[in-house]
Parts: structure tokens; sequence; C-alpha cells
């Protein structure tokens, strides 16, 4: 090692698999070749609410390449008494075929396995199950409040302090407003798709996930194996967004391949995901924020509802937004649940504050209107020294510097505030701001690093990659710890066996494994004599960062960012287009510009989608959803996406190892908040409930 | 998905006779449509005639002046055929406010024509669905149907026919012309599609067995000022909740010739003669474009949650209509 390089952090990188992945040959895990390969296609259930009565298997069984039918009379059994590497117990959806019991239409009842997959899928649609059904109860709303109960999910449900009629009751403006978001769905071009088969006496896995160390823990778990007996592989996920945890695919795929005793592939179809990958419950919210004339807040209530199944609490902790944002002497929230017949949600691209945000950033502006404050400075006013309920000083918190630059940026100071003024042609136009949060955590991660022979270093870290250029950052986090160029090092990412590690998710990612990679890489460093012999085998140092982030000091540490738009509104066909869009974000240091506007561009862009066009409709009769698949579900298109730019400001924290927080989520965070807030300036009219239709805005008039 | 048989018919006469001689065959144009409902299980075919390559792929003038459209020039060759766009620009408009552009490469006229209804209870084979399995009821009545019908319709369907490229051919007077295995023949497209009635699975008036030949567009004069227009719930790729194709000829601030259809208010394109004929004659301005409108759509039925259709499609009139009044007075 004779000269010192560092700079690979902080410039661009093009991805490292991106040219295998265009020229398509990065394999994705439907697509790993096994010999004597056979199919599984899982059968969901067509109603709501019952019991399998019968399964009629016999003729299934008859029909060509078909090997097995799997079901709750024959299925092996599995283990649910267990808590998994994020601290809680499995969902018992992906306990397959364990009972009789359906619990939601789309309930795995059957895997039927055969040697192609059109057979397999022909067999599957041809199977007759008989059930009894049951009423079901899928009807959320509102009114359902009454039935609700405070869960503490990764967020805790309840958070209070002070008194908040009595700081209600002293405010000058109170504002008492509820939204509502629907139910959201995270589909990832990749569907998802795993492999399993015996090898050695150990269950090998090629799956897409978000972290092979939590799917085999939970896989090891759920069918009694050592840990040590399961490998999970994931080497390129086309895709997560939180969708891609322990699902009914991997178990399915484990059960025939045990059963059968050969490798047996499942892959979801795209309508099989509307019930079995997860989703974003839909949420009704009330805001109450109590204020003196001057906008300082003296009250802030923030109460959210959201459903879940019968089978599995999980909370979208929507209420939990404000509670690092901003300042009041009474600060009451409370996320709830209410318990239907229905899939289980889980975690979806900023579980709690995208659709949390909606609901406060949509009230702070309500607010600035009573007040006639500009929004920006209501929000400056609220500014708080430390955390507004843990009374936790702020990591770094550059919240202010976001939208000091964002509003130069984007023109703000020009704004006339008055709504439903500016018209060109049949378009009103207007603009909005609204500001994002996101927790910056880690979690415990292990990392080796070798330096070879050949004067290359390798890099194993169990990171996934999903997208989001983790394999990239990680190998330029490296470089620099290193003090090498980034070329000479090789990073190995997506396989159990490489130890145990965070999974990509909730932000953390890239904060979890850069830190393990750092600390080996630098301790490798410095234990590298210059110019000294490298044996045959390499020398290799290790790393956990358990110890390391159980010594960090207790802060209050997030992600900022302020969001912009402009819209143009047609009143007469009720037509929303977003024209142009900014974000600033506060988000530590910036690993790999490149992939990190991509990030945070899409997550702006997901922002357009949920306020415009992401519904999912559950039809209460059924009890499914009408139009599962791509068709019926809109995603914003194309020529729905203007021109979007992210961009960053500085946000150094001296006392952070890493300095690196997470941008997978806070670019969805006020998006949707920015955009309707925008669609008012436009019309004069708030639109409270999410998605912003064009019948909606249609028959809420607001023609100035 | 069922295992199916695959022919690529070579000439007219042989694809009829591939189907009259199947059952359940299925004449295959693009495929845009029939494969996606053969993955889904709305439709089983025992065989697939692939008609893709007959000789039907041309746009000729006529001897009257029309244009004459064979069955399988795609939705991409029709839009930017030179005499379409000059004659029929809200047919080459309409054209390309469906679908994506890779569709449109595949997707033929014939095909167009013929889709079926993106209603979702008809797309889920679980659902119970008069169109699909006859008798087993309508759930949109009761359920979704945010964007169903609000005319035409009846208790057993509610659906809405998709197609934008239908709306305009029908604003323009187009008659489809087909091939059985007992000769030709031709049905204007405003008698193409059936009533819905008890009968929502019974859809055209096409014989058992037809094959589309081709659509022929009679001169249209006043459709050189032509327009489509499309709302949807995004900008692009999705099904309209309201459209419309208008053709405008003012003469001395009066209407001299209009043609107006409506699009994803029936389950069909919905030409709105009855607004046509308050139009003609009258003054070109909005209140009139109005009133002709509210008399159209006073035969509207909507359900409890598609009523703003009846508010759209009178702003789009009113709006398209007003657009081609004024351009004409420039």
């Amino acid at each position: 090692m004779t000269t010192a390089t560092r700079g690979s952090v902080g410039t661009g990188h093009t991805r490292i698999e991106g040219r295998d992945k265009v020229t398509g040959a990065a394999r994705y895990a439907a697509e790993v070749p096994f010999a004597d390969l056979a199919h599984g296609w899982l059968v969901l259930s067509t109603v709501a609410r019952g019991r399998v009565r019968s399964v009629d298997t016999e003729a299934v069984l008859a029909m060509p390449g078909v090997l097995a039918v799997l079901h709750h009379h024959n299925a092996p059994r599995v283990d649910t008494d267990y808590i998994g590497l994020l601290g809680v117990p499995p969902d018992p959806s992906v306990a397959l075929f364990q009972s009789d019991r359906v619990a939601h239409m789309g309930w795995p009842v059957a895997l039927v396995v055969a040697e192609t997959s059109e057979q397999a899928r022909e067999a599957a649609e041809s199977l007759v199950v008989h059930y009894d059904q049951e009423p079901h109860d899928v009807a959320f709303s509102a009114e359902r409040q009454t039935e609700a109960y405070a869960v503490d999910g990764h967020m805790p449900g309840v958070v209070e302090k002070g008194d908040l009629e009595d700081r209600l009751a002293a405010s000058a403006v109170v504002l008492d407003a509820e939204y509502t978001t629907p139910e959201e769905y995270h589909n990832p071009m990749e569907p998802h798709a795993a492999t399993a088969l015996w090898e050695g006496g150990r269950l090998e896995v090629v799956d897409s996930n978000q972290g092979t160390t939590w799917v085999a823990g939970e896989l090891a778990n759920l069918f009694s194996l050592d840990p040590g007996a399961v490998r999970v592989r994931s080497e390129h996920v086309g895709g997560g967004f939180g969708s891609k945890g322990a699902r009914a695919h991997q178990v399915a795929a484990v059960m025939a391949a045990t059963v059968l005793q050969r490798p047996v592939r499942v892959v979801m179809t795209r309508r099989q995901m509307f019930s079995l990958a997860g989703y974003r419950s839909p949420t009704a919210q009330r805001v109450r924020l109590g204020a003196d004339t001057d906008g300082r807040l003296r009250a802030l209530e923030h109460q959210s509802l959201s459903m879940t199944s019968s089978v599995h609490e999980f909370v979208e902790p929507s209420a939990a937004a404000g509670r690092s944002m901003y300042a009041a002497e009474a600060h009451h929230t409370a996320s709830r649940i209410v318990r239907l017949d229905v899939p289980t949600p889980t975690w979806m691209r900023a579980p709690g504050e995208a659709p949390g945000s909606f609901a406060l950033e949509s009230a702070l502006d309500e607010l600035a209107e009573r007040c006639g404050i500009d929004p920006i400075e209501l929000r400056l006013r609220n500014e708080p020294a430390v955390g507004p309920v843990s009374g936790l000083p702020f990591s770094s918190r550059n919240l202010a510097a976001c939208f000091s630059e964002g509003a130069r940026r984007f023109g703000w100071a020009d704004r006339d505030p008055r709504p439903g003024v500016r018209r060109e042609g049949r378009w009103l136009l207007g603009t909005g701001t609204a500001a994002a949060s996101f927790p910056a955590g880690a979690m415990p991660s292990t990392a080796a690093v070798t330096a070879e022979a050949d004067g290359t270093f390798t890099v194993r870290v169990n990171a996934a990659d999903i997208g989001t250029g983790a394999r990239t950052a990680l190998t330029v986090v490296a470089a620099d710890a290193l003090e090498v160029p980034s070329d000479r090092v090789r990073v190995r990412i997506g396989d159990s066996d490489l130890g145990p590690a965070m999974i990509a998710g909730g932000s953390m990612g890239t904060r979890s494994w850069g830190w393990a990679v750092t600390a080996a890489a630098e301790e490798l460093r410095q234990s590298l004599a210059p110019g000294a012999d490298i044996p045959p085998e390499g020398i290799t140092v290790r790393s956990d960062t358990a110890e390391a982030i159980g010594a960090l000091a207790r802060k209050e540490r997030h992600s900022f960012g302020a969001q912009f738009a402009e819209v143009a509104v047609d009143p007469a066909t009720g037509e929303v287009r977003v024209r142009r869009m900014l974000g600033i974000f506060a988000a530590g240091r910036i690993v790999n510009p490149l992939t990190a506007r991509n990030q945070l561009v899409g997550g702006m862009i997901w922002g357009i989608s949920m306020a415009l066009h992401e519904e999912a409709v559950r039809d209460r009769s059924t009890g499914g959803l009408y139009g599962a698949d791509l068709a019926g579900y809109h995603v914003a298109a194309h020529a729905d996406i203007p021109h979007v730019e992210a961009d960053w400001v500085d946000d150094h924290d001296p006392d952070d190892p890493v300095g690196i927080k997470g941008i997978g989520e806070v670019g969805i965070v006020g998006a949707a908040a920015a955009v309707a807030n925008a669609v008012w300036h436009a019309t004069g009219v708030r639109h409270r409930n999410l998605p912003i239709r064009p019948d909606r805005v249609l028959m809420a008039g607001g023609d100035a | 998905m069922r295992e199916f048989g695959y022919q690529r018919a070579l000439d007219v006469s042989g694809a009829v006779a591939l189907l009259d001689a199947d059952p359940e065959a299925r004449f295959l144009g693009g495929g845009t449509n029939l494969v996606d409902l053969m993955k889904t299980g709305v439709e089983r075919p025992a065989r697939l005639v692939d008609v893709r390559e007959l000789p039907l792929n041309r746009i000729e003038a006529t001897e009257d002046g029309g244009l004459r459209i064979g069955a399988t020039v795609t939705n991409s060759d029709l839009a930017a055929h030179p005499e379409v766009r000059r004659r029929y620009p809200a047919l080459a408009q309409a054209v390309l406010a469906g679908a994506s552009g890779q569709l449109r490469n595949m997707a033929t006229v014939g095909g167009n024509l013929l889709q079926r209804t993106r209603c979702g209870y008809f797309a889920d084979i679980t659902s119970a669905c008069n169109k699909r399995s006859p008798g087993t009821g309508c759930p949109a009545i009761e359920g979704q149907h945010h964007n169903h019908a609000i005319l035409g319709a009846s208790d057993h369907c509610v659906a809405t026919h998709p197609s934008d490229m239908g709306v305009a051919l029908t604003a323009l007077d187009a008659r489809v012309s087909y091939e059985t295995a007992d000769g030709p023949g031709e049905i204007p497209l405003a008698d193409f599609y059936l009533p819905v009635g008890q009968t929502p699975h019974l859809e055209t008036a096409l014989p058992p067995g037809a094959l589309i030949t081709g659509v022929t567009l009679p001169p249209v004069p006043v459709a050189a000022d032509s327009r489509y227009r499309k709302v949807r719930e995004r900008a692009s790729y999705a099904f309209a909740i309201g459209s419309i194709a208008a053709a405008l000829d003012v003469r001395d601030g009066v209407v001299h010739d209009v043609r107006l259809a409506f699009g994803a208010v029936a389950s069909r394109p919905w030409r709105a003669g009855t607004a046509e004929s308050v139009l003609t004659g009258a003054p070109a301005d909005a209140e009139t474009f109005a009133a002709a409108a509210e008399v159209e759509l006073a035969a509207a039925r909507p359900l409890p949650h598609n009523g703003y259709k009846v508010t759209l499609m009178r702003n789009l009139a009113v709006a398209v209509l007003s657009e081609l009044a004024e351009e004409a007075t420039r």
C-alpha cells in the first residue's frame, strides 16, 4: 500500500452490475437454472373467511406432469412459536397449509407441483376446493375507530406529552381535519420467486428478498432446522420496497422440495402478489392543531387508524410522523389498528411516514392558510431545539437549510399565496410544499474484508441490493476505508453464508453494512505493513458492529427534506398534472450521488403516484380486490412525471462514525402533501382523501 | 393455462373455414387483449387461428371519396396514415390516445373493435359476471362501478366498451365488413354492438364464425375539423373515464354540420345523435353546446359512484366543441 487514495465516496459511480442487468446476463431468482427442477403453483382461496372442507386432488393428480398437491392434510408441519430477526413473531400467513382456516380472500390453500410451470398452472387452476364459507368483514373506515386498539409496531403506538384539551382551548386558531389514504400496493417489477432444494443435508434456497440472513432465519425457525443448515442466496433483486421478506413462495418451495426430494421453484403471479406480498393499509387520520395567531403551535394531535388481518398484528404507524417534527406544548400521537378479514399489511416504503406526512403536512398547510402565514415560515416557527417529545438532542437537523435552498431554487419568494387565481388556458396553476423526515438508524451487521495476494480486496457482507445500488455503494465505502481505487475492490453480497447482516429496509441498509465494512477495512488497512507479502489465502479482518451501535449516544437521528411541487388542474375534467417537482434533502453523507439521486427521485415519483393515482379497491361483497393487477391498480405512467429534481444540503454529524443516513424512504415522505397543497393553491379546494382522482376534483368544484 | 393449438391462416376463406370447423377456435389478431384473457382464464380457446398475416393490411381510397381500412392494419399504421390524419384527425388522435406504442404496433383494427370490456369483475374468473357467465349476476351494480356505464346499460350489465378508436369511427359513420362461410357482409358500426338488455354476453351483430375484413369510412367533409379528447386517471396508458370525438362545421356563427360520440359511458361507443340534432342549425356557442350535451345525457342512469361522468361528459362536450368553434372562426 504505497499511495493513500480516498475520494470514491461522494463521486458518481454507475452500478457495478449495471451492464449485466441491461444485457440480461444478470440472473434473477426465477432464471437460475437447476437440473431436475419441478414447478409449484399456489392455489389461493376464493372466499374471504371460512374453512376448507375438502380438496379434490384426484383429478388434478391425474393431469399431465403433476407430481403432488400439498394442502392442509398432507403438508409438512411448521413451527411458528418464535421471534424472528426483526423482533416479531412470524405472520401465520406464511405458515402454509397448517389448518383448514381461511383468513382472507387469496389465502394459500394448496400447492400443485408439476414437471413444467405450464402444467402446474393448468392443474392449479383446475383444482376444485370446497369451502364452508363464513361471513367476512373487510369494511375499513374511520368509524371503525371504536373497535381499534393501539399497538407498538416498529414505533410506539401512543406517545403523549402535556394536556391536549387544555392547550387546544388556549389556542387562538384550531384546525381539526380528517384525512384518508387508500390501500396501496408495492408490486416490484420482479415477482417473488424462490427455488428450494436439499443439497448435502443443507436446505438451499435461491430467492429474491431484502435480506438472506432474515429469510434464512425465518425458514430455519419454521422448519425447525439448525441455522447453519439453511443457506439462502439472493444475488439480484428487482425491487422490494418492504414486500420481500419471508413469504408464501419460499415456504411452499421448501415444503415441496422436502416432500419430493428434488428442486422446486415457486413464482408468484402478479395477481397473487396482490394477496401474498403485503401492502400498505388504508388509513383514516385525524389531525388537530392548536396555534397562536402567529402560527406557533400549542397543541398537536395526530390519530391514525389502519387495518390488519385476523391472524397477525401489523400497524401502519402514521401518527408517529410528527414526533420529531414540530414543537408543541401538548403533543399527542396514536396509531391504532382494527382487525378485519384481509391479508396482513406490511412495511411499504416509508411505513407510517408516507401516509402520516400526507395528513400532517396537509394540516400544516391548512394552518398556514388560517393564520395567513407562508407555509415555510410556519414550519420554521415551529422548529424544535430538541426532540419535541423525547427532549433528546438532534444528531443533526438541517430541515431549515432544506427549505431555504429549496425555496431559492423553486422560486418560492415570488409566490402569490392566494388560491385559485392563476390560469393558463384550461389549466389552473398552483404550487405547494411540505416537509419530510425519516428515522436514520443502524442495526448490527458483520463483514469480512480480505487483502488478496494479487493486490485486490474482497469484501464479504450479507447486504441485499434490491435495485438501490447497494453493491456499488459498499464498493466505494470499502475503497475509501482501504485507501485504494474502487476497481481494486470486489464486493460479495446476497448470501446468508456470508454472515449475519441487516436487511435492506428501514433506510438502514447502507448505513448498517457500510459501518461493518468500514470497521473491517480500516482495521485491515492499518494492519497491513507497507510492502509486506500477502499469503496466498490472503489476510482477512472481520467486524461486528453490535457493540459500536450499542454504544451510540441516544439522540434524535433522522433524515430531513423539503418537497416542492407545481401542478396544473383542469376544473372542467378534474385532471391534475404535476408540472415540476423539487426535493432538497439533508440525509447525511451521500455515498454515490448518481444512485442516491435515483432513489430520492424514485421516492418523489412514488409520492406523485400516491397523490394522484394509487388506490386498491376492496369489494365488500367478495372481500377481495377489484382489478388486482397493474391494469387495475394505477401507478404513475411516464407521461405523469415531469421534470423531477432532487438534491441535498450538507448534513454532517461529527459524532457519527459513518455519517451515512438513509435515503431509501425520505424521498416519498411529504411528496403527496406537497402535491395536494399545490392542488389547493391552484383551485382553492382542499383534497383530504387520496388519491386526488379526476372525479373528486370535478365534483369538488374549484373553478375560480 | 389451457393448452391450445395454433394455426396461421394464409387467406380469408381459409381463415373462415378453419374457424367454421372448430367451434372452440378463436381468431387471433395482435393478441393484445385475447392473450391476456387467456392467461387469466376468461378465454379458453382450443385453437387460435392467427389472421395477422392475411392480406388485409392496406388503407385505400374508395370510389366515393372515403377510405377502406383493412382489418389487420395495425393501430400504429392507422394513426400514422397521411389521409387519416388529414381527413379524419379525430380517428388518428383516438388511436394514439389508446394503449402504448408497443401495443399499438401489435393491435389491429379488427381486434380493436372486438376487444372486451375492462370491467374488473369480467376479468376475474372467481367473480360473478353476466357477460362472462350468463345468469351469475352483475356484482358491479352493488359493488365497484366507478368507471362503468351511465348510458344504455341494464340491470344485467353496466360494463363499458373500452375502445378509443371505436368512438371516433362511430362519430364518422364507419361500416364494418366481414366474411363468413356463406359470403361477405357489411354492418354500420352504429348497429354493430348489440343493446345490452338481458344478454350482455351477446356483444356484436356479427354472424357466428365471421371474420372482420375491414372498416369503411364514408367521405365526411366535416371530419377535417375533428378532435378526440380522452380523460383518464393518469396521463397515459389507461382506459378512458370519459372521452369524446367531435367534428364541427360552423358557418356564420351557426352549426352547419356536427358529429359527436362519447366513449367510456356505455357498452358501445355512444353516438350522441340527440345532441347532434339539437346542435344542427343552432348558434355555435357554449350555451348551446351545454344544452345539447344535457339533452343527450338526460337519458343517463348513473349508479351511486359514477354520476360524475354526467358532469364530465357535459364539460368535455362544451370544451371540445368550443375549441373547434373558436378555431373555425380564426
